[in-house]
């Protein structure tokens, strides 16, 4: 019995030291050598003393932020609305949709929607408020964000708002509760555990989006992902690329450990 | 269970039997047999009747494999997953690749068509004698601008982009050495230059240029600017050649002050299998009226001084993708400067990308 687990064991052990343990020590190894091979703490130290890199970071934190935000604010509302619907199923489908089409085929759609020449412009200036410059602003850049990643975030929060047992919330309305506080004392922080996912799945994504930024935010828009592959593809410089990596990794864990610890919390409460 | 099981079993078969169909419609030539080319050229980059004419004329198979970034070609040719046995680099690239020792010599007696390029394209200086390279293409950096915004005499010199007029309207390519060796260029050093300081202050001019800036693309460039969506851009020739056939209103200009020459060259990697073919290949790609039918169909420049001649005149004469004597004089040809400096234009340009605008 113990024999045939391990041998069930065996291709997901396989999967996991392929794709995720061997490229995170290689990324690693490409860190902390230099460009002759030998050990060193340079890039790290270059990394850390270099202005440009250090503000790369704030906007890359910045941005994410802020997608994760808005992200957030449009998706509770319409996931709560979703689980009160008639038709979950087909406007769960409607929601995911999306997710089906490449990246960059929606990145360029919105591209033909911005321009100078788009479906917007001719909107706006119908109504004789000319063309705006939409494309290239940090708008256009958070807008395309946000709409890709909002489907991230409607998932985990509806399957939250669905667990909810419907004798709770009657039982508050029962006791006199209002409609704001059964939404405030019992909704919320029942749900806080898909709210926090949601922003997991979006917040560290979004850390490290780097083709949006070329092509609606026009490189405008600088995050670590832009630099990680300007060291890749254009200088060919792997180990600065790669300590930028590892130090994209080091913050996306954190976040990952200060969202999960605040759940562990509420459970000991 | 048992229909689970019977239908991944129906459909591992008809995936199977998509696959078979897919082979036969590739052909039966498989990459091992002595009949074949292996050609690793950029897209859209090659008359595709050329390689039927050639595939008639000697009964040699082609393979066109095609890349979109000198990089991409570089890590692929290293690696040696395919034996290429024809790829098209650019210079500096060219450069790379010879100290890389991944090109094989050529033997140019076996390539008697080669007299037919215009000397001045030879003994550049990623290939002082050739003894690796054909010049397949050249070209130039240069600023393609919309006469629905813009007149000629604005937009003559690098310095005018930085007029005031044209704010917010100046799209420029997003590569580093192009754009850093503008500003060098307007300020009078060379495209090529190693002086930390000479760099820092292209640098500091390129940032009085931000607020001109539209956005740094890459390839959309052509099409913002064949939709009138910018006045100005910066892009090389080849580029502004495809722009120009879309949108009559655009022209290009090569600043007198000097720019760019850039060439697209044939190497022969190290891992070539089928060497016979491949002088076959660029011998017949040599021969005048295959040049000429190649650059009339691409609309790049040919080095090849006897296809010039057989191009329609129009083509021929125009001053802005062939420019004259005294203009190519002032043109430079990117030099491999080393990783560390290349690092130092790129970083430079970052910064420039992440404060000006």
């Amino acid at each position: 019995m113990k024999k045939n687990r391990l041998f069930f064991l065996l291709p997901y052990s396989l999967w996991i030291l392929l794709f995720v343990i061997a490229p995170m020590i290689l990324i690693a190894f490409d860190a902390f050598t230099g460009s002759h091979g030998e050990f060193t703490w340079s890039n790290f130290v270059q990394f850390f003393s270099d202005t440009t890199f250090l503000r790369m970071t704030l906007n890359s934190f910045w941005y994410a932020f802020l997608i994760t935000v808005i992200t957030l604010l449009i998706s509770y509302p319409m996931a709560y609305i979703l689980s009160h619907m008639k038709n979950q199923q087909f406007w769960l489908l409607l929601i995911i949709l999306p997710t089906w089409i490449n990246l960059l085929l929606k990145a360029y759609a919105f591209i033909g929607i911005f321009a100078r020449d788009g479906l917007v412009n001719h909107f706006l200036s119908f109504f004789g408020i000319g063309p705006a410059n939409i494309l290239f602003t940090d708008f256009a850049f958070i807008f395309v964000a946000t709409y890709i990643e909002i489907p991230f975030m409607i998932l985990p929060i509806y399957n939250a708002i669905c667990d909810i047992d419907p004798a709770l919330i009657n039982a508050a309305r029962d006791l006199g509760a209002s409609k704001w506080q059964v939404l405030g004392k019992i909704i919320w922080p029942l749900s806080r555990s898909g709210v926090e996912s949601g922003i997991q799945a979006v917040f560290i994504p979004s850390l490290s989006l780097f083709m949006l930024t070329r092509l609606i935010g026009g490189n405008r828009v600088i995050t670590l992902g832009t630099a990680i592959e300007e060291y890749f593809l254009t200088t060919m410089n792997w180990h600065m690329g790669s300590t930028i990596g590892v130090v994209l990794i080091v913050l996306m864990l954190i976040v990952m450990l200060t969202t999960n610890r605040k759940r562990h919390h509420q459970e000991v409460r | 269970m048992k229909k689970i099981l019977w239908s991944a079993f129906t459909i591992l078969l008809i995936c199977f039997g998509l696959n078979l169909t897919a082979k036969k419609l590739d052909g039966n030539v498989s990459a091992n047999s002595k009949r074949t080319l292996i050609i690793y050229n950029w897209g859209d980059y090659i008359k595709p009747s050329l390689l039927t004419k050639f595939e008639k004329q000697t009964g040699y198979h082609v393979i066109y494999e095609t890349f979109d970034s000198n990089e991409a070609m570089y890590t692929k040719i290293q690696q040696g997953g395919t034996n290429y046995d024809l790829a098209v680099p650019s210079d500096y690239m060219i450069s790379k690749l010879r100290k890389a020792h991944l090109l094989d010599r050529l033997d140019r007696r076996r390539l008697k068509n080669f007299k037919n390029i215009d000397p001045i394209f030879l003994h550049q200086s990623f290939d002082p004698k050739n003894n690796y390279s054909v010049p397949y293409f050249w070209g130039t950096l240069g600023i393609i601008y919309n006469d629905k915004f813009v007149k000629a005499s604005e937009i003559q010199h690098w310095n005018d982009l930085w007029s005031p007029k044209f704010r917010h309207n100046i799209l420029l390519v997003d590569s580093a050495r192009d754009i850093m060796g503008l500003s060098l260029v307007s300020l009078g050093d060379s495209m090529n230059t190693t002086n930390s300081l000479d760099l820092k202050l292209a640098k500091t001019k390129l940032d009085e240029l931000g607020p001109n800036i539209k956005a740094i693309v890459s390839d959309e460039l052509k099409m913002y600017m064949i939709q009138n969506d910018a006045a100005i851009g910066v892009s090389w020739s080849g580029e502004a050649r495809e722009m120009l056939d879309s949108n009559s209103h655009l022209h290009y200009v090569v600043p007198k002050e000097g720019s760019n020459l850039w060439f697209d060259n044939f190497v022969i990697p190290k891992t070539a299998r089928h060497k016979k073919a491949a002088y076959a290949f660029l011998d017949f790609m040599l021969e005048p009226k295959n040049a000429a039918e190649n650059a009339a169909y691409i609309g790049y420049a040919t080095p090849n001084r006897a296809a010039k001649k057989l191009l329609p005149a129009s083509l021929r004469n125009d001053r802005q993708f062939y420019p004259n004597q005294s203009a190519m004089k002032h043109l430079q040809v990117y030099r491999d400067l080393g990783p560390s400096k290349v690092q130092e234009y790129n970083d430079l340009f970052l910064e420039f990308k992440m404060y000006a605008h």
